[in-house]
């Protein structure tokens, strides 16, 4: 039997991932240089996140998904042009700083009153989803500060799969150690739902879902509210790219069998 | 003045810490050592009294939250516990184990208890701090304020930094492998139980599932990580895919050197995308800038092309080596020892031979 979801995702956005990234220092901390202007893109877990949500969203209609996300209104603009025209959703942004440095308990803050203001939301409804692990901070910590500002106290963290049941119970696969998933069985919503990688792949980009979505998502975009993000003491001492550089010996005028034994003795070296 | 606690849960069996705990409390005896501070340690067990008996040496203040609740890894009870184990301690700096439990949790406690949390640290150091305006150089030893600063990686593994932070309780978590196991000698000792009011339990753990593929390919205690890129899937010399005979090789691989497997995230996504695929691999085996960060002595890559996203996933590989057709390939840019340039088709068959030779 369909349930009527409603589904939050945060998601931000990060530097596409085959940029060069070089730290450099800015009045407020650390940060990257040319920061604003490397091409990005939403983060990828948390893409995950959308995509999962969209289609639980799909199979229980009247079910509906909200996208939150903080960075400068440009930025998203830029990666809403794509991301859009993937999945049905409604944009809620928020105008604040991008990167990794700042504060993960401040970021939660603003996203747990930005969720907690949202009109027509019902929180006995609600799923709170997200990637498990940012791809600029990757602490992992910012949804579950979310979940429990907002007093959801069942949460789950590396998903790859949620099955809704008919009573409103869902099964949920977690990554643990070794390889493998913890199968929980939690009575409903609400939750938090920390997404890895999922089982989806991503969606084709569709632009009448694109120019459906863009109708909403502009006027969002201009009425974004603007957030400043607090230190929370936190102090970084240092920034650095690592400097591990290592001498590649390119081995090109050795047989398969030489090399099988060079490595098989490499393999077997304590 | 700071004082210290460490998480600890216990594994499977109910009746040892996990490797990360005991790891954890490595850290944790250096840190009060550094800091001069009390330490406690405080466990989440069905039954900490095996457990316990093993952090007999260490001299700290035992405390345990135990009982079937507890068996199992859940974020209400967990949560329950761990604030009642760093309420009763009375802690200003917790660490505990990056585990898939004490991630679930530790951030919400944190919330809880008023503090902050940092995550994935890698190394604590103190750093001693003079009164402001005096020359480092001129600090007496007993008007020295004391700093922890702790470091870890941002941008999936691509940026280190230091930080600290004033507030207390201050939570960080370990990664795995960045600090030896502690080992010591057991002896029966006093614990400290903590009771903990638990409200209605909504989420019931029924248990863990392996990858449905049936061959369990990640081994996180493996010595050498393998890794397979989307080489392995494209057309070789003779125009064709071999999917199949790269399975075969990639097993066999596996089979004798109990190695762990790695992937790119382009070979995992073609499963999503209709291709023809390695039936063993699922996201849990991809490694770099979306998938894990392994720690393993040595690996091996094969058909990757060694560009940076994928070579994050190797940041805490120690001994890099790699397979590759293509001489410019990013692996032979200062990313790994040695590169070999071959076909890793033809080099994995012979070094299989020879490791099933050598093993017989």
């Amino acid at each position: 039997m369909p349930k009527t979801l409603h589904i939050v995702v945060c998601a931000g956005i990060v530097p596409d991932p085959l940029q060069t990234l070089e730290p450099v220092t800015t009045p407020a901390g650390p940060g990257l240089k040319n920061e604003m202007v490397l091409p990005a893109v939403l983060d990828p877990w948390a893409a995950s996140a959308l995509y999962e949500a969209a289609a639980l969203a799909a199979k229980n209609p009247g079910s509906k998904v909200w996208l939150v996300s903080l960075g400068p209104k440009a930025k998203l603009q830029q990666v809403m042009l794509t991301i859009a025209q993937r999945v049905p959703f409604e944009l809620v942004p928020i105008d604040g700083p991008i990167g990794g440095f700042p504060d993960a308990h401040s970021t939660a803050q603003v996203l747990a009153e930005t969720i907690a203001a949202l009109p027509g939301l019902d929180r006995f409804r609600l799923l709170l989803f997200g990637g498990w692990e940012s791809a600029t901070r990757g602490a992992g910590v910012t949804l579950q500060l979310v979940g429990e500002r907002l007093g959801i106290t069942d949460q789950f963290q590396g998903v790859d799969q949620i099955t809704l049941r008919d009573d409103g119970s869902f099964e949920v696969l977690e990554r643990v150690e070794g390889g493998r998933h913890q199968v929980s069985i939690c009575a409903g919503a609400p939750a938090v739902l920390g997404w890895a990688t999922g089982n989806l792949a991503e969606p084709r980009n569709n632009p009448q879902i694109g120019m459906a979505n863009m109708r909403t998502i502009m006027p969002a975009l201009q009425k974004a509210r603007p957030a400043t993000l607090a230190a929370n003491s936190l102090r970084y001492v240092s920034a650095s790219l690592p400097k591990q550089q290592r001498t590649t010996r390119v081995v090109k005028d050795l047989s398969p069998d030489e090399i099988a034994a060079e490595l098989a003795a490499w393999i077997g070296a304590e | 003045m700071e004082s210290v606690l460490v998480l600890t849960q216990a594994d499977e069996t109910g009746a040892a810490l996990t490797r990360a705990s005991l790891e954890a409390v490595t850290a944790g005896l250096a840190l009060a050592a550094r800091l001069s501070a009390p330490l406690a340690i405080g466990i989440v067990a069905a039954d900490a009294t095996v457990a316990a008996n093993s952090l007999a040496s260490t001299g700290a203040k035992l405390l345990a939250v135990s009982g079937e609740a507890f068996a199992q890894p859940r974020y209400s009870t967990d949560a329950a516990a761990c604030e009642a184990l760093c309420r009763a301690a009375a802690a200003t700096i917790v660490l505990a184990p990056a585990s898939s439990r004490f991630n679930r949790v530790a951030a919400g406690v944190a919330h809880r208890l008023g503090g902050l949390i940092d995550t994935h640290i890698t190394a604590i150091a103190r750093q001693t701090l003079g009164a402001p305006g005096l020359a480092s150089e001129t600090r007496e030893t007993d008007s020295l304020t004391s700093a922890v600063e702790a470091t870890r990686w941002f941008y999936r593994q691509r940026i280190e930094a230091v930080l600290s932070r004033d507030v207390r309780p201050w939570f960080l978590l370990l990664d795995a492998g960045t600090h030896a196991a502690f080992t010591g000698q057991p002896a029966a000792v006093q614990v400290e139980g903590i009771a903990v009011q638990l409200s209605s339990i909504r989420t019931n753990v029924s248990g863990l599932r392996a990858p449905s593929q049936g061959t369990q390919t990640i081994r996180p205690d493996a010595k050498l990580l393998f890794v397979a890129g989307a080489g392995w899937t494209k057309k070789q010399p003779d125009g064709q895919t071999h999917v199949a005979e790269a399975g075969d090789l990639i097993l066999g691989f596996l089979r004798t050197t109990s190695a762990s497997l790695g992937s790119s995230k382009s070979l995992v996504d073609q499963g999503g995308e209709g291709q023809s695929v390695l039936p063993f691999l699922t996201h849990l085996n991809q490694i770099g800038q979306t998938g894990a960060t392994p720690r393993h002595p040595k690996g091996l890559s094969t058909c990757c092309h060694g560009e940076e996203p994928h070579v994050v996933g190797w940041r805490f590989i120690a001994e890099r080596r790699a397979i590759s057709l293509d001489p410019n390939c990013g692996w032979t840019r200062g990313k790994a020892d040695v590169v070999y340039v071959a076909d890793a088709f033809q080099v994995i068959a012979k070094l299989n031979a020879l490791l099933e030779d050598q093993a017989q």
